[in-house]
C-alpha cells in the first residue's frame, strides 16, 4: 500500500511515501541516497545490508519499510558523531578490519548492535553474533580483534 | 581516493599519456599473456603517472583497480619513496580509462611483481628531473641538494624549494634516462607498513563507492532476465503483467530487460514475465564431470618433462598410481557484478564493478560501435573480484541499455545472477603414477591433469624421470561442451588444484617411504628459499617428526607461485561419527622477495587462509544440465566466523629479491595441508575436494 512513512533516520526526521512492502534498504539507497547499506544476497543471508533499528541489527534486504514507521533507523553514514568517528569504526581502521570494504558498513553495525547488548563480548560471543555476517576477503580475524579494541574503548557500546 | 587534477586539466596538458595503449583491446573474459620482455605495455612518460599540484600534494594514476587487495597503498608507497614525498600527501586516482594510463588488468597477482617497478622508476625519474630543475632554480651543483618530504634544500646557501613551487601542477616536461630507483637499505616507505590504507577512511565510513552506487538524475534500474540454464533456448515470453507494474521492457536481440527508476519495482517486473525454455538434458552434472572432463578435454599437451618414464619404472619396484578431483568453484564476491552507464553527446561513461578497465572499454565500444576514444570506463572501488571480475558483462549491458533508453542505466546482479554467469574455477581431475626406489626417493613422476591447466603442475621437487601433461585451461580454448558453463582465473589459478594433488602425493609417497612428511619433502627440495620457507613455518607449527597417520591430526604443504615461496601447516578435528572436519590452526611461512606493505601482505595471507578454508571444505557448485544449482549463500557456503582457525603468519625478509606475486601464492596451500592433516587424524585420505563430511565417511569407509 502506498503511503507515507515517517521514522528517524541517522538522528534526524525521515519520511518517505513509498510501496510500504517495499524493502527498507532500496528505500535506503534509492529514495534516500544512502548508499552506505549495501546489497549482497536479497535474501538476508550476507549481513552486507545490515541497519540498526530501534538498538537491534535487522537486515534491510529483508525488511519491508513500513516495519520502521515510527522507529530509529541508523545506518552507516550515521555512525559518525559531530565529526568523530565511532570507536568501532576508529578500531576497524586501526586493525584494517576490511578488505575490499564492501561488507564492512554492515559488519560494523552488526559489531554495534552487540556491543549495546554485550559490551564486552568473548570471543565466542563475538564470533557467535557476527557469524551470519560474510566477508569474501577474508578480513574475519581483524574484524573480531577491532570488535575486541573497540567493546576495550570508552564509548565503545554506546 | 581524490583526485587535485580535473579530467580537462589532465587532458589538455596531458597528450602522449595514452600513445601506448593497444589498438585492439583483448576480450575482457581473457587475460593477457605477460608482455614480451623489453615491450613494456606501460607508457614510459612519467607525467602519466603523478601530477605535482601547487600545495604539494601528489595525485598518482595508476590504470590497476583496487579490490581489497591494498595495491592502492602499497602503490601509493611507491611512489611516495621514490619521489620522496609523505606518503599521506598522496592521492590514488585509479582504474579510469579517462585518467589514468593503460593497464592490461589487475589480475595474476601483478602489482607488485610487473607494475610496481614501473611507478617507482617514474617516481624516480621525476625526482631526478626535480633536482636538477632545483639547482637551476637555486642556482646550486645538483650534488649539494638534499631533498625531504618534498622539499628541495641547498644547505651551502640556506635556500628551498619545493616540488609544488617548482611545478605548480604542470606537466613536467624534462626527461631522463635510466634514473635508478632506491636500493632497499634506502628505503623510507617502501617495505614499512603504513600506519593507514589508502582506502581505509571511506570504507569505515560508508563512503566509499562501488559502481552500484552511483547514483545519476534519470537513472533506470535494469534486470535482465536469465535463462534457466546454460544452453536453454526461449520459446514463448508474455511480458503483459511485467509492464503493468510501470516498469519499461526492453527486448533487443536476445536480451530481455525490464527498467525502472525503482530497483524493487525492477525486481517484481521481472518476476512477472512469463517465460518458457526448451532445456538441454546433457547427462553432466557434479557427479559424472570428472569422467566428462577426461573425455571431452582436448589432446594431452606436455608441460615439462625430463629423464625417462621407462626408466623411472625400472628403478621403481612399486608404481603408486592415484587420482585427485576438485569440483566448480565461484568467486562469489559479496559486491555482485555492478555497472551504470551514460550516454551524453556521443560519450559514453560506465561505471563498472571489474578488474580489466581498458579491456572493458574495448568492449563497450565495440558493442556500441563506438571509437575506443568515446568510451570512458571506471572501476572505482570494486568489492572483491578474486579472477571473477576480468570478465565484465554487465557493463556491456548497462550501455546498451542506456542507448536504447537514452537514460542512464544500471545493472547490478542479484546473487542468482551472480552465480549462474559466474566465470567458475574449472573442476579438475589429476592423475599422477609414481614410483619409489628401494632408498625411498622419487624415480618415477607421472603426472596428467585435467581441466585445470598447466600453471603449478610441474613439481617443484627433484625428481629424476618426470613428465607432465594437461589437457584444458582456465583462459579458455576449450573445446565447445567440455565444461557446461564458463570458466575462468580463481585467485592463483591453476595452482589451487595442482598443488593439492602434488602435495597429497607427497604424502602419500613419504607415508609408502614410512618417512616424516617434512623430511621427505627435504629430501627431494633443491629451491634453498623454499627449504628455509618450509623449515621456518614448521618451527612455528612445532612440527614434530613421524610417520603419518600420528593421530595428531597435522599436515602440510608448501608450493612456488610466480615467483614467491609459500608452505601451509594445518591442525584439524575430524569428528569421525559425522564427518566433520573442524581446522584449528593454521601456520604459513611466505617468501615474496621485495615486500612492498608486510602488513598488507599479512592481509593477504590471513584472507587467503580464511578463503582457502571454502574451497577446501565446503565450496562446489552443484549443477545438472547447465543449471547452475547453487544460488545464494545457502545453497553455496562460503567460510565464516565460527570456522577460523588460529592464524599465525610469518613472513621471510628478502627485500633483495625481486617482488614476487602477493594476493595469490598463500591460498595454494590450504587444500592439500588440510587432506594430509585429515590423513594425518584418522588414517584415510580424502582424495577431492571440497572435503566434506560426506567425502571424509566414505574416505573412512575405504579406509
Amino acid at each position: 500500500m502506498e503511503r507515507t512513512i515517517t521514522f528517524t533516520l541517522n538522528g534526524k526526521p525521515a519520511s518517505v511515501t513509498a510501496d510500504d512492502e517495499r524493502a527498507l534498504l532500496w528505500v535506503l539507497r534509492g529514495d534516500l541516497g544512502l548508499t552506505g547499506t549495501k546489497f549482497g544476497c536479497g535474501a538476508g543471508l550476507c549481513g552486507a545490508c545490515t541497519v540498526i533499528v530501534d538498538r537491534q541489527a535487522v537486515r534491510s534486504c529483508s525488511t519491508p519499510v513500513k516495519d520502521v514507521a515510527g522507529k530509529r533507523v541508523l545506518t552507516i553514514e550515521g555512525l559518525e558523531q559531530d565529526g568523530k568517528l565511532h570507536p568501532i569504526q576508529e578500531a576497524f581502521l586501526k586493525h584494517h578490519a576490511y578488505q575490499c570494504g564492501y561488507c564492512t558498513p554492515g559488519m560494523i553495525l552488526n559489531a554495534y548492535a552487540l556491543l549495546l547488548q554485550t559490551p564486552r563480548p568473548t570471543e565466542a560471543q563475538i564470533l557467535a553474533a557476527m557469524d551470519d555476517n560474510l566477508c569474501r576477503c577474508g578480513a574475519h580475524v581483524r574484524i573480531v580483534a577491532a570488535i575486541h579494541e573497540a567493546a576495550a574503548a570508552p564509548g565503545g557500546a554506546r | 581516493m581524490k583526485s587535485q587534477v580535473t579530467r580537462r586539466e589532465f587532458f589538455a596538458t596531458g597528450t602522449g599519456v595514452f600513445v601506448f595503449f593497444r589498438a585492439e583491446a583483448p576480450q575482457a573474459q581473457q587475460p593477457e599473456a605477460a608482455p614480451l620482455p623489453g615491450r613494456s605495455p606501460f607508457p614510459t612518460d612519467f607525467n602519466a603517472y603523478l601530477r605535482i599540484s601547487e600545495d604539494g600534494r601528489v595525485a598518482c594514476f595508476v590504470g590497476k583497480v583496487e579490490l581489497g587487495q591494498g595495491a592502492m597503498t602499497s602503490l601509493a608507497q611507491c611512489l611516495a619513496d621514490e619521489l620522496d614525498v609523505p606518503y599521506d600527501s598522496v592521492d590514488m586516482v585509479a582504474g579510469d580509462t579517462g585518467l589514468c594510463p593503460f593497464d592490461m588488468g589487475t589480475f595474476g597477482s601483478m602489482c607488485s611483481p610487473m607494475f610496481s617497478p614501473v611507478l617507482r622508476a617514474a617516481g624516480a625519474e621525476a625526482r631526478a628531473v626535480l633536482l636538477r630543475m632545483a639547482a637551476e632554480r637555486l642556482d646550486a651543483p645538483v650534488e649539494r641538494l638534499q631533498v625531504k618530504a618534498g622539499v628541495i634544500a641547498d644547505p651551502a646557501q640556506s635556500k628551498r624549494v619545493t616540488y609544488g613551487e617548482l611545478v605548480r601542477g604542470q606537466r613536467i616536461e624534462r626527461h631522463l634516462e635510466k634514473v635508478p630507483v632506491k636500493a632497499p637499505a634506502a628505503f623510507e616507505v617502501i617495505h614499512h607498513s603504513p600506519e593507514r590504507r589508502k582506502d581505509g577512511l571511506e570504507k569505515v565510513t560508508g563512503k566509499a563507492r562501488y559502481a552500484g552506487d552511483v547514483i545519476l538524475p534519470g537513472m533506470l534500474c535494469a534486470r535482465i532476465l536469465t535463462p534457466p540454464a546454460h544452453g536453454a533456448i526461449l520459446k514463448s515470453l508474455d511480458t503483459s503483467a511485467a509492464e503493468k507494474t510501470g516498469a519499461r521492457v526492453v527486448k533487443d536481440g536476445g536480451t530481455i530487460a525490464v527498467l525502472h527508476e525503482r530497483r524493487d519495482v525492477a525486481d517484481r517486473a521481472l518476476g512477472l514475465i512469463r517465460a518458457q525454455y526448451d532445456r538441454p538434458r546433457t547427462g553432466v552434472d557434479d557427479q559424472s564431470i570428472f569422467d566428462h572432463l577426461q573425455k571431452t578435454g582436448p589432446p594431452l599437451e606436455p608441460a615439462g618433462e625430463s629423464g625417462s618414464l621407462a626408466e623411472g619404472e625400472k628403478l621403481a619396484p612399486a608404481i603408486v598410481e592415484r587420482t585427485y578431483l576438485n569440483s566448480y568453484v565461484a568467486h562469489a564476491c559479496m559486491e555482485t557484478h555492478s555497472a551504470v552507464a551514460q550516454i551524453e553527446g556521443g560519450k559514453v561513461t560506465v561505471w563498472a564493478s571489474t578488474q580489466a578497465p581498458f579491456s572493458v572499454r574495448g568492449a563497450v565500444a565495440r558493442a556500441l560501435g563506438v571509437p575506443q576514444e568515446n568510451v570512458r570506463i571506471v572501476a572505482g572501488y570494486v568489492g572483491g573480484g578474486f579472477g571473477g571480475k576480468s570478465a565484465a558483462e554487465q557493463a556491456v549491458d548497462a550501455a546498451r541499455l542506456a542507448r536504447i533508453t537514452g537514460r542512464p542505466v544500471q545493472v547490478v546482479r542479484d546473487r542468482a545472477e551472480e552465480f549462474f554467469f559466474d566465470t567458475f574455477r574449472p573442476a579438475a581431475v589429476v592423475k599422477i603414477r609414481s614410483g619409489l626406489t628401494s632408498a625411498g626417493k622419487i624415480a618415477l613422476w607421472d603426472y596428467r591433469v585435467w581441466g585445470a591447466g598447466n600453471g603449478g603442475a610441474r613439481t617443484i621437487y627433484d625428481v629424476p624421470n618426470q613428465r607432465t601433461m594437461f589437457s584444458g585451461n582456465w583462459q579458455g580454448g576449450n573445446p565447445p561442451g567440455m565444461h557446461p558453463f564458463d570458466v575462468g582465473p580463481w585467485r592463483a589459478p591453476s595452482a589451487n588444484s595442482n598443488t593439492f594433488a602434488i602435495e597429497s602425493h607427497m604424502d602419500v609417497l613419504a607415508a609408502q617411504a614410512g618417512k616424516d612428511p617434512l623430511e621427505f619433502r627435504l629430501d627431494h627440495l633443491g629451491d634453498a628459499r623454499l627449504r628455509r620457507v618450509l623449515q621456518s613455518a614448521a618451527a612455528q607449527f612445532g612440527w614434530k617428526p613421524g610417520t603419518a597417520p600420528t593421530g595428531r591430526g597435522v599436515g602440510m604443504a608448501c608450493g612456488i607461485y610466480s615467483n614467491t615461496r609459500v608452505a601451509g601447516f594445518a591442525e584439524v578435528e575430524v569428528d569421525k561419527a559425522s564427518g566433520r572436519v573442524r581446522v584449528k590452526r593454521v601456520v604459513v611461512a611466505l617468501d615474496q622477495g621485495l615486500t612492498l606493505n608486510p602488513e598488507g601482505m599479512r592481509q593477504q595471507m590471513e584472507g587467503s587462509i580464511t578463503m582457502g578454508l571454502g574451497y577446501t571444505l565446503s565450496e562446489e557448485v552443484h549443477f545438472r544440465d547447465g543449471e547452475v544449482l547453487a544460488r545464494n549463500f545457502d545453497t553455496y557456503q562460503i567460510p565464516r566466523f565460527s570456522w577460523l582457525p588460529k592464524i599465525e603468519t610469518i613472513l621471510i625478509d628478502n627485500p633483495g629479491a625481486p617482488a614476487g606475486a602477493g594476493g595469490e601464492p598463500p591460498i595454494i596451500t590450504m587444500g592439500a595441508s588440510v587432506a594430509n592433516a585429515v590423513f594425518d587424524a584418522v588414517g584415510a585420505r580424502v582424495f577431492e575436494l571440497p572435503i566434506t563430511p560426506e567425502c571424509v565417511k566414505a574416505a573412512l569407509q575405504r579406509g
